[in-house]
């Protein structure tokens, strides 16, 4: 293999070197260091007059002296079932001091797309023990849904409670989790790891971490390992992987900064106008594929600049994902864990894992009535802070009533506790029951004769 | 240099530089849009710009290790796709390959360099001639017809073919690739034709939009209904029911033909599609609605080359059926994804940008596709249609970003979706304030033959009070709902029962999520009579709380859950009418 000394320019994270022989589009590239010392890259632009080769790590000490070789490859992740209970770099090497990994098979980290026509819907409904979650944002396996949160706000918490609590109703198939960390700090990566070690997750984890103070360009290719070896056990091993990704947002800022390098038009805020594009290569990679027994649920987290959810991060994220849970700082200030403000949450799947078949027949128009009542109770709270209470109707302040009964019994509940599913359910008609019955519009008759508490207490008393 | 003047002894084009999806070639003797097969796997790509020497290609699949030097042949073909038996039920990506047989081909997951036609080319299809010997065919005549599924696909002589004499017509069994008919000029007819993408299919004439589009959904054909071959658009922020709608449109509107194109969107998406529509029916003719349905999948992780083909590639199809005298509609999820999909590889060939990095033709682009829509005259003499819906995703929600407004100053209707009513789970999602269609005039005629006289008015009265509700929102914001006057807030009731019952439509509840004109009108009408009952009675003494305390009506939402509901809407006529008797007499 030859090694090109022709380093003519060096720009950010990329390196331009002249005069070559052929040189393929995204082939993996070696810099040796003049102290000994590999980096690696990946080929962005190549032309017989020069190749445009975006490093991997810090520039720092590439210079024109600088030995480039092309590996003749695309990047390729090692992957093996040993890889279950490992931690490794951000860049895909061991770091938790335990042998190199024995790779199974090395596969292209770009993963190509699933062929829609292969896909499985993802129907099979998982129960995560959070109410907000379960009763009115239901997750389903194979489901893409991030986490919009805000610096400081308890996404971690939820992240964690969300990977320990999460089980198939009446599954005991193998499952694992991928954790990728994306410039996250040292102190929230412990508190994710103290976490898994506690309750013996770390077993049936691969951890990869790209620290705040690791390169930044690396955070290009954190994603992609942590997917690749995702694929790799869920479609080729069987099991139903949880894949988190955080934070996002960091991984965004490195896109945006390899943009710069490069002096492409900037889109939006200076995002590149491919970012979308980019991210769905990312989290397009969930999902189920037909007669295959795997699936890959992802959990993004990002942190959103400003608490903007406008802002091109989370917006380009949810024109892509299945939904979003959106945690909300001013019910963390009030004191409310978790502090998911279900009004811009969504699970779009859900109508696909909910019901007779799956959880409960009456779930679909519940979770309905239980949005429209927190709405229009949310909304009047505006009004009250101007006209003042008195001036609501009787009507109107039931409703602004249930709204603060839905934040404090439904919405809040505690870092260890894992409701079923039906106790959501029944928990959401206790709160419906503050309302009159006929303002439960969106539900039919026959659920409210079956299920509502007045009429089951009537049952009771009848058959009693 | 080397690479040119090793190029310049061969014959073939070779590769100079690979950048992404965008690569330059020198030495290919290529015409703009001409289809070239890049590298020695041959990928498939298409001329996008020429500048001296250098051919700039736009390359369908992922480029990844190609390198400087391989060869690039030109077809000297453009873009086309295979027209004839056997696009419905069909799954294709951006370019027509389909994807049932890129599994078969090459796995789960879309591996590069592997081409399908888009046709089963041999499959055979009972032919049945409907010309005979002698008799004189035209450009887009109707020469036979085969069942493809429930649908009768009409086979015509191709719009580019000189017509003439049929010399020899046969009925039969056939392959797409055998010859049917021969012309005297010595011609030979197939059951396929190939039709560029680019290039509109022609028609004898473009006719104005008299018949509306039914679709089931109360606030579209209640409120602000599209003609069929009309255009409208849907822009919303994410999850604000873009693609619900777009998938009500294709499963219950009364078109007879129905391309969908997943442009740049999600993959579980066109699962959902093609899981759910091989299962529900028609509901006009009891047939699996797949059977009416091609579908376009090149989601938003498939190359972004073949995603900016996509529109056209379904467009087209669109426009092959319309000429055998159907009425189509197309839905295309996302138009913006295909914008991007245009600014992505125009800022890579470093043209100069216009608004927010979108390329200077833009508008020009948008407006070509959506005026590829229309109800026609066909070659044929025929009426056909195509009718056009795009959604738009705009950043941030922010409807003043250059495709939604390029696309409002093109179409005809606008559905617009309204973050603020999504999260209140008030679906469909569509602002009744913002929207508008600008077909009322041409549709009214039909509207009043077709459901009732009344209905024009009804729909009047009802955009009125909504309005008028508008207003008064804004006055109780200050002051409280008590502090109006009493007529008032019998409006703001009545304004209340059109959104809750008529407005609100559940797209998954099995009996709500198709509600036909008859149904419609007979919801709107009771909602009247309430609202006639309940003014007439506040002028009389009847307070307002009464009024909203009136019980019967509370029972008025269900009757959207019951499918024969007529019955249980007397009821509640009847129960309504007593209870407003009571209360006046008891004033
Ligand atoms: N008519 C409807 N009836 C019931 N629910 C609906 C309706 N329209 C939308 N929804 C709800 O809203 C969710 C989001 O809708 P949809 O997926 O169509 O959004 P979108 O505008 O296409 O978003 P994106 O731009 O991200 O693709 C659906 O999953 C569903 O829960
Ligand atoms: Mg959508």
């Amino acid at each position: 293999m030859k090694e090109y000394r022709t380093i003519s320019k060096i720009a950010g994270p990329l390196v331009f070197v002249e005069k070559t022989e052929p040189v393929g589009y995204g082939e993996l590239v070696n810099l040796a260091l003049f102290d000994g010392s590999i980096k690696r890259g990946q080929v962005l632009d190549t032309s017989d007059q020069l190749v445009v080769v975006q490093v991997f790590e810090t520039t720092a000490g590439i210079g024109k002296d600088t030995g480039v070789r092309f590996l003749g490859e695309t990047i390729k992740m090692p992957v093996g079932r040993e890889m279950l209970g490992r931690i490794l770099s951000g860049g895909g090497k061991p770091i938790d001091g335990g042998p190199e990994i024995v790779p199974e098979k090395r596969l292209d980290i770009t993963g190509a797309a699933i062929n829609p026509y292969a896909r499985a819907s993802p129907e099979e409904f998982i129960q995560t023990g959070i109410s907000t979650i379960d009763g009115t944002n239901t997750l389903v396996r194979g489901q893409k849904l991030p986490i919009f949160s805000g610096a400081g706000l308890p996404h971690n918490n939820i992240a964690l409670q969300i990977a320990r609590q999460a089980k198939a109703l009446g599954s005991k198939e193998e499952f694992a989790v991928v954790f990728a960390a994306m410039g996250i700090t040292k102190e929230e990566a412990n508190h994710f790891m103290q976490d898994f070690e506690r309750t013996g997750a770390l077993e049936r984890a691969v951890v990869f971490l790209n620290l705040a103070d690791d390169p930044a360009v690396e955070r290009i290719i954190t994603p992609r390992l942590a997917l690749t070896t995702a694929e790799y056990l869920a479609f080729d091993l069987g099991m139903h992987v949880l894949v988190i990704l955080t934070d996002m947002t960091n991984y965004c800022e490195a896109l945006r900064q390899i943009g710069a390098a490069r002096e492409e038009v900037p889109g939006r805020r200076g995002y590149p106008g491919y970012m979308y594009t980019d991210l769905a290569s990312i989290y397009e990679r969930a999902g189920i594929i037909k007669g295959k027994k795997g699936s890959i649920t992802q959990f993004p987290i990002l942190t959103m600049p400003g608490d903007d959810i406008t802002h091109p991060i989370p917006d380009l994220t949810g024109y892509i994902t299945e939904g979003q849970i959106v945690v909300s700082r001013d019910l963390h200030r009030k004191g409310i864990y978790p502090p998911v403000n279900v009004l811009p949450s969504l699970s779009r799947l859900m109508n696909l894992g909910i019901g007779k078949e799956h959880t409960r027949e009456d779930h679909k128009k519940v979770s309905d009535q239980l949005y429209a009542a927190y709405a229009e109770g949310n909304d009047l709270r505006g009004l009250v802070a101007i006209v003042g209470k008195d001036a609501l109707s009787e009507r109107d302040r039931m409703f602004l009533e249930f709204a603060d009964l839905f934040e404090n019994r439904f919405v809040r509940q505690g870092y260890n506790e894992d409701r079923t599913i039906f106790g959501t359910l029944d928990l959401g008609w206790d709160l419906l029951s503050a309302l009159p019955v006929e303002q439960l519009v969106r539900i039919d008759r026959d659920l409210i004769n079956k299920y509502h508490p007045k009429f089951r207490q009537q049952d009771a008393k009848a058959q009693g | 240099m080397e690479i040119e003047a090793k190029a310049a002894k061969g014959s073939g084009g070779v590769l100079k530089r690979i950048a992404g999806p965008v690569v330059t070639a020198v030495n290919i003797d290529a015409h703009m849009y001409d289809v070239v097969k890049v590298g020695h796997e041959e990928l498939m790509g298409e001329v996008i710009k020429i500048q001296g020497n250098e051919t700039i290609i736009q390359v369908y699949e992922d480029t990844s290790g190609i390198r400087p030097g391989e060869p690039v042949i030109n077809t000297g073909l453009s873009l086309a796709v295979e027209l004839g038996p056997g696009l419905l039920t069909s799954i294709y990506d951006g370019i027509q390959r389909p994807l049932s047989v890129l599994v078969s081909k090459m796995g789960d997951f879309i591996q590069r360099g592997v081409s399908a036609p888009g046709l089963d080319h041999q499959k055979k299809w009972e032919f049945k001639a409907l010309v005979r010997e002698g008799d004189t065919v035209l450009p887009g005549s109707i020469i036979g017809e085969v069942q493809e599924t429930n649908i009768v696909h009409r086979i015509l002589v191709p719009p580019n073919v000189a017509g003439g004499k049929v010399k020899s017509i046969r009925s039969g069994s056939f392959t797409i690739e055998e010859v049917i008919c021969t012309l005297d000029s010595g011609t030979g007819l197939t059951m396929m034709q190939k039709w560029p993408v680019r290039v509109p299919r022609p028609v004898t004439e473009k006719m104005n939009p008299t018949i509306p589009l039914i679709t089931g959904q109360r606030i579209l054909d209640g409120l602000f209904p599209i003609a069929k071959g009309g255009t409208a658009a849907i822009p919303g922020p994410f999850g604000s029911g873009k693609t619900v709608t777009q998938q009500q449109l294709a499963k219950w509107s009364d078109a007879e033909i129905v391309v969908y194109i997943g442009c740049g969107e999600r993959g579980n998406e066109m699962t959902e599609v093609l899981t759910e529509f091989p299962e529900l029916e028609d509901p006009k003719t009891g047939k699996p609605l797949m059977e009416r349905t091609v579908l376009i999948a090149n989601t938003s992780n498939m190359p972004v080359a073949a995603r900016e083909a996509s529109v056209y590639t379904g467009i087209t199809i669109a426009e092959y059926f319309r000429d055998m005298g159907y009425d189509v509609s197309l839905m295309a999820d996302s138009t913006s994804r295909w914008a991007e999909a245009m600014r992505e590889i125009s800022s890579r060939l470093e043209e100069m940008p216009g608004e927010e990095g979108y390329p200077a033709y833009l508008a020009a682009r948008l407006s070509e596709f959506y005026e590829r829509a229309g109800r026609v005259k066909t070659l044929s003499g025929r009426d056909g249609s195509v009718s056009v819906i795009g959604a738009v995703s705009p950043p941030g929600g922010d409807f003043s970003e250059p495709v939604t407004q390029n696309t409002l100053r093109i179409v005809k209707v606008f559905w617009a979706l309204d973050a603020k009513l999504s999260q209140r789970r008030h679906f469909p999602a569509i602002n009744w304030l913002n929207s508008y269609s600008l077909y009322l005039d041409t549709l009214h005629d039909w509207y009043d033959k077709e459901v009732s006289p009344e209905w024009n008015v009804l729909r009047a009265w009802a955009m009125e009070v909504l309005q008028k509700e508008a207003e008064l929102q804004e006055i109780v914001q200050l002051v409280g709902s008590d502090a109006l006057p009493e007529a008032e807030q019998v409006t703001i009731e009545v304004a209340r029962m059109i959104r809750e019952i008529f407005l609100q439509q559940n797209a998954y509840d099995p009996v709500d999520t198709f509600c036909d004109m008859s149904k419609q009108y007979d919801m709107m009408k009771t909602i009247r009579s309430f609202a006639d009952h309940a003014y007439a009675a506040q002028v009389a003494g009847v307070t307002p709380q009464q009024i909203i305390g009136i019980q019967s009506k509370n029972d008025l939402p269900q009757i959207k859950f019951i499918k024969d509901y007529r019955p249980e809407l007397e009821r509640i006529k009847n129960a309504m009418d007593s209870e407003f008797t009571r209360l006046r007499s008891s004033v």
